[in-house]
């Protein structure tokens, strides 16, 4: 079999979650794969990053380079395409950063390239069977990916069970970026606007979708907010209506939160916006469509229109009170 | 500034439901309406308002079939100077791959300083940008969300990231972006202005007018496959709670009172 | 010497009026093409009728009746005025004094010339101190200039009657002081006071008075008739042709361009109104026409709830931009877009078509048809409102707003109780009465109770009926409003077939857009009524009778909210409130602003999918007012209205308290069975 990697993508010296779910992907290619993790950045952070992955992976690559102290796609390509071997799997998260770099990686190594990957099923023969999405998630695919001459996999982010044996105990290499010019630069990250609550800290969230049809019935989202002490969140299309501001999205591109309560109201459930709930919360969802996905992730579920089920539920709470 | 925007036929789902056809090889087709990708859409408007700005043309391209002259004709009518269509059996079955190698041998066919593709389409692979770039040996910067184009040969784009955050990038032209919604609101294309275009020449170019033989694209060479469509069986999901509405509000309360979520 | 300087004055006058009106005519002649007048008995009637109708309408006696009395004055005065000219060729002599005929005509014009003066003083009282309203000139559109223009025409005009009366009465005074007679002259008029304070004056004393007076009274006559084109004054003389011309069907639109017929529409250059030039002249002359009187505003639904239009500076933008760009003195100044320079996008978007502003306009002006030219140009350069693109691009492709799938149309009919029989008329079968759906009856939840509750009152009266089910699409009465002409055009093509297919020989439906559509922007199809027009016919032929209302209804006050389209524009106001009364026991009020007084409930079809700038909504305001006469059930005839106000009297916190119901849910279920 192939040699394995994994890119562990990092932030101020603290790896991210997909690390340790991109072990249990490479185990359903291979049962006994071993897999070296690689990981760029620069400095002190980097170190921090690359030991604490080291507990579980056998080696970890690390490049480091004053020109990937930001983690340019240009230039992280160039230095994994200087240390790569041709034909090896790569497994690494989907997510802004690897839309940016692998399609890209995947024609420079001439190996296969599949995206956004929901689940591995195995290897049959010279290829990889996986699963992946189409459609905004309404139906699921079988692909077969031809590993013959190596292939890159970006994977889901939270699919993927996180393997938090930290049994492996491995080394830590340093390798060379090489040539690290690009004719693309970065400047700065301009960071969204801080709105006057922070629901990245909220303990209680009260999260409105669609499901609200119009800016004027808000009203009654604040209102069961304020009757259970929690904070208004929202998903993506109520920020793109301008209705509420962005630093109430709660998303792959908005925030991640981490409350004990999450009440998902009149919210389909799709996985950009799910992304962004960690911690595994009791998500209580309320939705007038049963097909809604979000009633998959949700502990408990109930059909009912939000317009007339919440003004109901802010009632019994004020008067339970 | 000569800019060229790769966009794509999809059927569109906002109330379509996609539903998997009896063999279990493709979706059903048949109630289904199609129009241009929408994150190709807001790419051709960019391009618009960027050649409005400091002159030049744009043109669209596709990799399609007959059927998808009219999405190349909707974005001709939107303001788009020409129309290319790539089609060819040959080409039916590329992987990503593939598809992107048919849209360099279209680049290198004319000089452009910008090539657009929209962040991702109905598949949400969102690969075709970032190969076409690789291919051409060109700078490649996804999920743009601002393009500023003060400098002769250089652009600033801001990129959307985790958390709602925008990257700021320079990056020398000529260069390939995909372009995320938001960016811009695109102008409305009405019937009048399509059928304006009706009559308008788009060119249409093979595999042998492109110079690419089956080992490049198509099938043959496509190193991923789907190999059907399905939906899967749901698991147990939520917990359902039944009975009046009265009734589902009172034991929702008492549940939420449990884990704390009533201050 | 006196005759020399008389002509002088009235060839100055009149050939400044002559050069004056050639410049405001000019932009007429680089203005698009408008309509012919046709039906010339009904516009004549028209040309009669309006004007003074309109003027007193109620709130407006105030200044109505003035203002009628005013116009009888001056029409009376008219050859009096012609007089006071001649008289400049006649040392100042008035003519006629020696038949009696000429004395009576005298003493007439000594009393309209006081009741102008009284008048004039009482409207720059109120203009000038008591400020109404509805004059207020908000302060985005700029200084206000209407009330020194107001004040100003006001204290002309009194000055001319007043120095008028100065002039007779000095005649008088120099006749008495000479010791001649002189003709009668009505006590207490303002000549007559003129004469009594000069009497004491000499001849030559009171003789200088009258020639100074004279010459004065006949500068000021020509100043005033030179002001005319300068402001609202202008309607004197372009009023008759405004409302000569004006649209005698309610609700229908004007084509893309006069006299250019459907086929060859696809063909023009541009569309809708870009530049000032690509109004037709007719519209300009509306500009011109305007009165200033703030009527249209003042009753503009999108106006109260803070919306970014007020019609009245529609009029007046459009006034101003032709008098600032076809100045009097200067070139003529190059045109520009009219859009984002002197119109908002979100100003025109904000419309309704709700009619409220046509129907009290006093010299009649046409704000849809503006604002439908205007969307059109917007609509042809891609200027439409992101809300808006997504239900226009579904209506294109699936034929209703929301894309749903065309197959599931008749989907509400699975529901019908066993006993509705109403056919679907897609699979071949024909039908004698044509249930024509719409789009928001057939696909939203909700207002497929209406489709269900109409089926079911067809059916019990009897009728063959039957819908397109899969193969009708949106009425797209909306979509013409909207300015996209050509997909309105493809809807109406594809729905006609349909109809005339289904071998209909009448149309009803419940839906009062759809009506409107039917009726006024398309052709050879039978003639669509309301479901409340069937049902009254029905009443009539004893096919339909009502069951006593329920006990628990019994104390609740129903009262009926004119939907725009059924009332204002389809001028059907009885039928609803006479179904409503034929129900035993139901007690019907009316509010304030009810029949052609309407307030819109928000709005319909593509106007549901606009997001508006707005401090508060039309329904809530709406609900208020049906709070405020005593009503607790509010009965609609619109689906659009119905989806407003349900969702208004949530908004408004008034759930408990106010109900809605469509009049055909109400027949439903009183109407007797079997």
């Amino acid at each position: 079999m192939a040699q394995f990697f994994a890119y562990i993508v990092h932030k101020k010296g603290v790896a991210d979650d997909s690390a340790l779910e991109l072990i249990s992907a490479a185990k359903k290619i291979d049962s006994s794969a071993s897999v070296t993790a690689i990981v760029t950045g620069s400095g002190a952070d980097l170190d921090k990053v690359a030991n604490e992955v080291a507990a579980s992976y056998p080696e970890v690559w690390k490049i480091d380079n004053e020109a990937l102290a930001y983690p340019n796609a240009e230039v992280v390509r160039k230095a994994l395409l200087n240390n790569l071997p041709a034909d090896c799997i790569l497994l690494a998260p989907h997510d802004t950063l690897g839309m940016d770099l692998f399609p890209g990686l995947s024609i420079k190594l001439d190996s296969a390239f599949v995206s956004d990957v929901v689940d591995i099923e195995g290897v049959e023969g010279a290829a990889i069977k996986l699963i992946r999405q189409e459609f905004s998630g309404q139906v699921s695919t079988h692909v077969s990916c031809d590993m013959t001459n190596g292939s890159i996999i970006t994977l889901r982010p939270g699919v993927f069970q996180a393997d938090e044996s930290k049994s492996a105990g491995g080394s830590v290499v340093d390798k060379d970026a090489g040539d690290v010019s690009a004719k693309r630069k970065y400047l700065e990250v301009v960071a969204a606007e801080v709105g006057d609550v922070d629901i990245t800290k909220s303990d209680i969230l009260v999260s409105v979708g669609r499901g609200i049809e119009d800016q004027d019935n808000l009203e009654i989202i604040h209102e069961l907010a304020e009757a259970m002490g929690a904070d208004v969140a929202c998903s993506r299309p109520i920020v793109d209506a301008k209705w509420l501001e962005k630093s109430r999205q709660v998303g792959t591109s908005g925030l991640t939160v981490k409350p004990k309560v999450y009440l998902a109201l009149g919210i389909s459930g799709s996985f950009q916006h799910m992304g962004g709930v960690k911690g595994n919360p009791f998500i209580v969802a309320v939705n007038k469509n049963p097909k809604a996905p979000i009633f998959q992730v949700a502990d408990v579920g109930i059909e009912e229109d939000i317009l007339e089920f919440v003004p109901e539920l802010t009632e019994a709470i004020n008067e339970a009170k | 500034m000569e800019i060229l925007v790769c966009v794509k036929r999809v059927p569109d789902t906002s109330e379509n439901e996609i539903e998997v056809d009896s063999d279990g090889k493709d979706i059903e087709r048949d109630d289904l309406v199609y129009s241009v990708n929408e994150w190709d859409n807001y790419a051709v408007e960019e391009a618009i308002q960027i050649k409005d700005k400091v002159g030049g043309s744009v043109t669209v391209v596709t990799v399609g079939d007959q059927e998808s002259e009219e999405v190349l004709r909707r974005e001709m009518a939107m303001g788009a100077d020409n129309g290319i269509l790539l089609e060819d059996d040959a080409f039916e079955g590329s992987d990503g791959k593939g598809v992107a190698t048919i849209l360099k041998a279209a680049v290198e066919k004319g000089k452009y300083d910008l090539i657009l593709t929209g962040a991702q389409a109905d598949d949400g692979a969102a690969q075709i940008g970032g190969m076409l770039a690789a291919l051409l040996d060109l700078p490649y910067a996804s999920l743009v969300n601002s393009i500023d184009v003060s400098d002769e040969k250089k652009l600033k784009v801001g990129r959307e990231i985790e958390g709602g955050n925008q990257e700021m990038n320079e990056i020398e032209m000529p260069c390939v972006l995909s372009i995320q919604t938001g960016i811009n609101e695109p102008r409305y294309v009405g019937i009048r202005g399509i059928r304006k275009v009706a009559s308008v020449e788009i060119p249409t170019y093979g595999a042998s007018d492109l110079g690419l033989g089956s080992d490049a694209v198509g099938e043959g060479a496509a190193k991923v496959k789907r190999l059907d469509y399905f939906v899967p069986e749901l698991g147990e999901g939520a917990e359902m709670l039944e009975g009046s509405t009265e009734e589902k509000v009172a034991k929702l309360i008492e549940l939420l009172k449990a884990k704390g979520g009533i201050k | 010497m006196k005759a020399i300087l008389a002509l002088i004055i009235v060839a100055a006058g009149v050939g400044t009026f002559a050069y004056i009106l050639a410049s405001r005519m000019a932009p007429l002649f680089r203005a698009a093409q408008g309509p012919r007048p046709d039906r010339i008995g009904e516009r004549l009637f028209a040309l009669y009728h309006f004007p003074h109708h309109r003027m007193p309408r109620p709130g407006y006696g105030d200044v109505g009746y003035p203002h009628i009395t005013i116009i009888l004055s001056l029409i009376l005065l008219s050859i009096h005025v012609l007089m006071v000219i001649y008289a400049g060729f006649t040392g100042l002599e008035m003519p006629g004094m020696e038949s009696t005929i000429g004395v009576a005509y005298a003493a007439v014009a000594d009393i309209a010339l006081t009741v102008l003066l009284a008048i004039c003083v009482f409207l720059a009282i109120r203009r000038g101190h008591l400020k109404p309203a509805r004059y207020e000139v908000p302060e985005k559109y700029g200084k206000d200039k209407s009330r020194p223009w107001a004040l100003l025409l006001i204290g002309a005009l009194g000055t001319i009657a007043l120095l008028n009366m100065i002039f007779l009465g000095s005649a008088a005074a120099a006749a008495s002081a000479a010791g001649e007679a002189h003709r009668f002259i009505p006590p207490l008029t303002g000549t007559w006071f003129a004469g009594i304070i000069m009497s004491g004056f000499s001849v030559s004393g009171a003789e200088t008075v009258n020639t100074l007076f004279y010459f004065l009274l006949l500068i000021s006559i020509f100043a005033y008739i030179n002001l005319i084109p300068f402001d609202r004054m202008f309607h004197t003389i372009t009023g008759p042709a405004t409302v000569f011309l004006k649209k005698l069907d309610k609700g229908s639109v004007k084509p893309v361009q006069w006299g250019v017929e459907d086929e060859k529409v696809a063909d023009l250059e541009s569309f809708g109104v870009k530049k000032f030039e690509d109004f037709t002249w007719k519209h300009i002359l509306d500009f011109y026409s305007c009165a200033d009187c703030g009527r249209c505003s003042e009753h503009c639904p999108a106006n109260a709830v803070g919306r970014p239009l007020s019609p009245r500076f529609i009029s007046l933008k459009g006034r101003d931009y032709a008098f600032s760009h076809y100045p009097i003195r200067g070139p003529f100044i190059k045109n520009e877009p009219l859009i984002g320079d002197v119109y908002e996008e979100d100003e025109i978007w904000s419309c309704t078509t709700c009619g409220a502003c046509e129907e009290e306009c006093p010299v009649t002006i046409e704000y849809i048809d503006k604002i439908v030219d205007l969307r059109r140009g917007m609509v042809d350069d891609g200027m439409v409102p992101q809300s808006l693109q997504k239900p226009l691009n579904a209506l294109g492709k699936r034929g209703n707003p929301w894309g749903k799938m065309e197959k599931k149309r008749a989907e509400w009919t699975k529901d019908l109780p066993e006993d509705v029989r109403i056919k679907d008329l897609s699979g071949g079968e024909t039908a004698e009465t044509l249930y024509f759906v719409d789009s928001i009856t057939s696909y939203d939840d909700r207002m497929a109770d209406l489709a269900r509750a109409t089926a079911t009152t067809l059916s019990a009266a009897g009728a063959d009926a039957g819908i397109l089910g899969k193969n009708e699409k949106d009425s797209a009465n909306e979509v013409r409003r909207f300015g996209e002409e050509m997909l309105f055009m493809d809807l109406r093509d594809h729905n006609t077939g349909m109809i005339q297919d289904s071998g209909a020989q009448s149309i009803v439906t419940s839906d009062p857009h759809a009506l409107n559509a039917l009726n006024k922007d398309y052709k050879d199809i039978p003639k669509a009524e309301h479901i409340s027009q069937f049902v009254v016919r029905g009443l009539k032929d004893k096919n339909i009778a009502f069951e006593p209302l329920a006990e628990s209804e019994k104390d609740k006050r129903y009262t009926f909210h004119d939907p725009c389209y059924l009332g204002r524009h389809s001028e059907i106001y009885d039928a609803p409130r006479e179904v409503m009364d034929a129900i035993p026991g139901l007690k019907r009020v009316d509010m304030d602003r009810c029949r052609d007084r309407s307030f819109c409930c928000g709005g319909g079809g593509l106007m549901l999918f606009y997001e508006p700038e707005e401090e508060q909504r039309m329904g809530v305001l709406r609900v208020e007012m049906a709070k405020e006469a005593g009503a607790n059930v509010i009965v609609t005839g619109c689906p659009f209205c119905l989806v407003n106000i349900e969702d208004a009297i949530k908004v408004a916190g008034l759930e408990g308290q106010m109900e809605s119901i469509d009049l055909s849910e109400l027949v439903a279920r009183q109407i007797k069975k079997g």
